[in-house]
């Protein structure tokens, strides 16, 4: 019984790993931006969940499009100021400046809310509650909300992707900035929405995380950031299905990896990680973009 | 004059377009030195030269994808020579890039559709461009990498078309496809015209451009070589002015400033 838990577990932790990937996917797709601030970002946005629950006492709901509104706004100025200036002067260039985000960022979170772990409380209910499915396998309903909303994400974001307009310049500028250009597209603004989208995923990421488990000022690169690479990695880059099929197979090598050895949890993920860019290096999905 | 002794419509009115003096750089290279030119509405105005002359930096200098160092641009009475590309598309300047540049992933149809979301108001719809090809129709939700060149282009050409641009900037048309192909596209030039906009295009193929410009302009090393109606140039002329040998004899067609005043 024990295998059989460790895949549905896997699965259902695939969920969570998907949605740390589609905005790191997202924003590499579409501005050829690797933003190594992603993780961090993530947990920018479950403390402004925490804060916005502390400050304005309304319930955890509530606070979800809250936050997600704010990190959108937040993916847009940042995507406009800071991050179109780097694109500006070469692909190097955003790596470095989003690397340089990243620590500014974790030692301001350090500097404000200090190395102590914290969760989001949402009730002990949902956090807690859990059905059984036959002889010791237990799951838990917060896996389960978290992996469909992944699902939802997902789907979501390719609908908008292939039937707005929005979605549609999207696609466009990320084929050929200057075409677009020609078409009369400011590519600035449509990056700006793009960077939106891919904050609100962060946001959701970020929340989903500080629900199932305690987050750090360093939980954005220590986690969040190397699962959303793996993931994105072993789904293929740029696809957004891939990155549920990635977030999946790294879920269940983690937990079969657990399954044989407690200690062998991260080790199994990152060898099917190493393996898939050795024998498979565009990804089990294999295409650069899937709309 | 109304029209000029050979027939072509004259340079008069208001121009559309009215480019000064244009220097632009592509690093340490100089690609135009100076280049001047005025397109007058209802004009079919050909740009043509060798490889390297400049006349794909002319036109994406227009279109606001390289921006001069010394000159300006004016349209339609403003200048427009610090204006974003975007902007400029918007206002009414419309190219059709160098080798097509459709967006791939995308399918025939919503690339027109992304060439109609900042379209101005005017006769161009993505059901007119159907109506002109009507292969379209049945292929419009193809990816446009499965289209021939020759498909290619002509979606290229509604794209630009369906943002009903009032000048239209034609880079290269006959660029990697067929003699019959390209005759082809350009048998659509007079509906294009009749709707009101007005062409500057780049040639390579000479014998096309004098086929169907009112209004010729021969570069040559970033240079001004021959400017004028096309009938007033023999084919000499055209063609030293085109390979540059015995420039001199070309001066007696025209200069770029003042040939029709």
């Amino acid at each position: 019984m024990g295998w059989v838990n460790a895949i549905i577990q896997g699965i259902l932790t695939g969920g969570l790993y998907a949605l740390f990937a589609c905005g790191l996917s997202l924003m590499f797709g579409v501005m050829k931006v690797v933003n190594l601030a992603h993780g961090d970002l993530a947990v920018v946005a479950a403390y402004i969940g925490i804060g916005v629950i502390t400050v304005t006492k309304v319930p955890f709901l509530w606070s979800v499009p809250i936050v997600v509104v704010i990190m959108a706004v937040l993916g847009y100025v940042l995507q406009r100021s800071l991050l179109q200036a780097a694109i500006s002067r070469g692909e190097l260039t955003t790596l470095i400046v989003t690397f340089g985000l990243s620590i500014v960022i974790e030692n301001a979170l350090l500097q404000f809310f200090t190395a102590n772990n914290r969760g989001i409380g949402v009730g002990s209910s949902l956090i807690s509650a859990s059905f059984s499915l036959g002889s010791g396998l237990q799951i838990a309903w917060l896996n389960v909300v978290i992996f469909l909303l992944a699902v939802v994400v997902l789907l979501s974001l390719q609908f908008f992707l292939s039937a707005s307009k929005y979605g549609r310049l999207i696609r466009a500028v990320s084929d050929d900035r200057e075409a677009a250009q020609l078409a009369g597209a400011d590519y600035r603004h449509v990056f700006g929405i793009a960077a939106a989208l891919a904050f609100s995923t962060v946001a959701l990421a970020g929340i989903a995380y500080g629900m199932t488990t305690v987050i750090s000022p360093t939980s954005g690169t220590d986690t969040i950031l190397l699962f959303a690479f793996a993931a994105v990695v072993i789904g293929g880059l740029g696809s957004l299905w891939g990155t549920l099929i990635g977030g999946i197979i790294l879920g269940v090598a983690q937990q079969i990896g657990a399954q044989i050895n407690i200690s062998y949890e991260l080790l199994a993920g990152y060898i099917v990680f190493l393996a898939v860019l050795v024998i498979r290096p565009q990804g089990i999905t294999g295409r650069r973009t899937q709309s | 004059m109304s029209t000029s002794a050979t027939g072509a419509p004259a340079q008069q009115g208001a121009p559309l377009l009215d480019v000064r003096d244009l220097v632009v750089y592509h690093g340490q290279l100089r690609a135009l030195s100076g280049v001047s030119l005025r397109v007058f509405p209802g004009e079919v105005y050909a740009i043509i030269g060798a490889n390297g002359a400049g006349k794909s930096t002319l036109l994406r200098t227009i279109a606001g994808l390289h921006h001069p160092t010394e000159g300006s641009i004016v349209y339609d009475g403003a200048d427009v020579t610090g204006m974003r590309p975007e902007k400029r598309a918007t206002a009414g300047i419309s190219m059709v890039p160098e080798n097509r540049r459709l967006f791939p992933s995308l399918t025939l149809e919503e690339n027109l559709r992304v060439g109609a979301t900042f379209a101005r108001s005017g006769p161009w719809t993505i059901e007119r461009v159907y109506d002109v090809f009507p292969w379209m129709r049945d292929r419009r939700r193809q990816r446009t990498a499965q289209l021939s060149g020759g498909e290619q282009q002509s979606v290229a050409i509604g794209r630009a078309l369906v943002a009903n641009p009032r000048v239209l900037l034609l880079d290269e048309l006959s660029l990697g496809l067929a003699p019959v192909i390209v005759q082809r596209i350009y048998e659509m030039m007079p509906q294009i015209l009749s709707s009101g906009v007005t062409v500057l295009l780049v040639e390579q193929d000479v014998s096309q451009a004098l086929r169907v410009a009112t209004r010729l302009h021969c570069l040559l090393e970033g240079h001004t070589t021959l400017e004028g109606p096309p009938a007033s140039f023999t084919a000499e002329q055209v063609e030293a002015g085109y390979f540059g040998m015995g420039e001199q004899a070309a001066s007696a067609g025209s200069k770029p400033e003042g040939s029709e005043a």
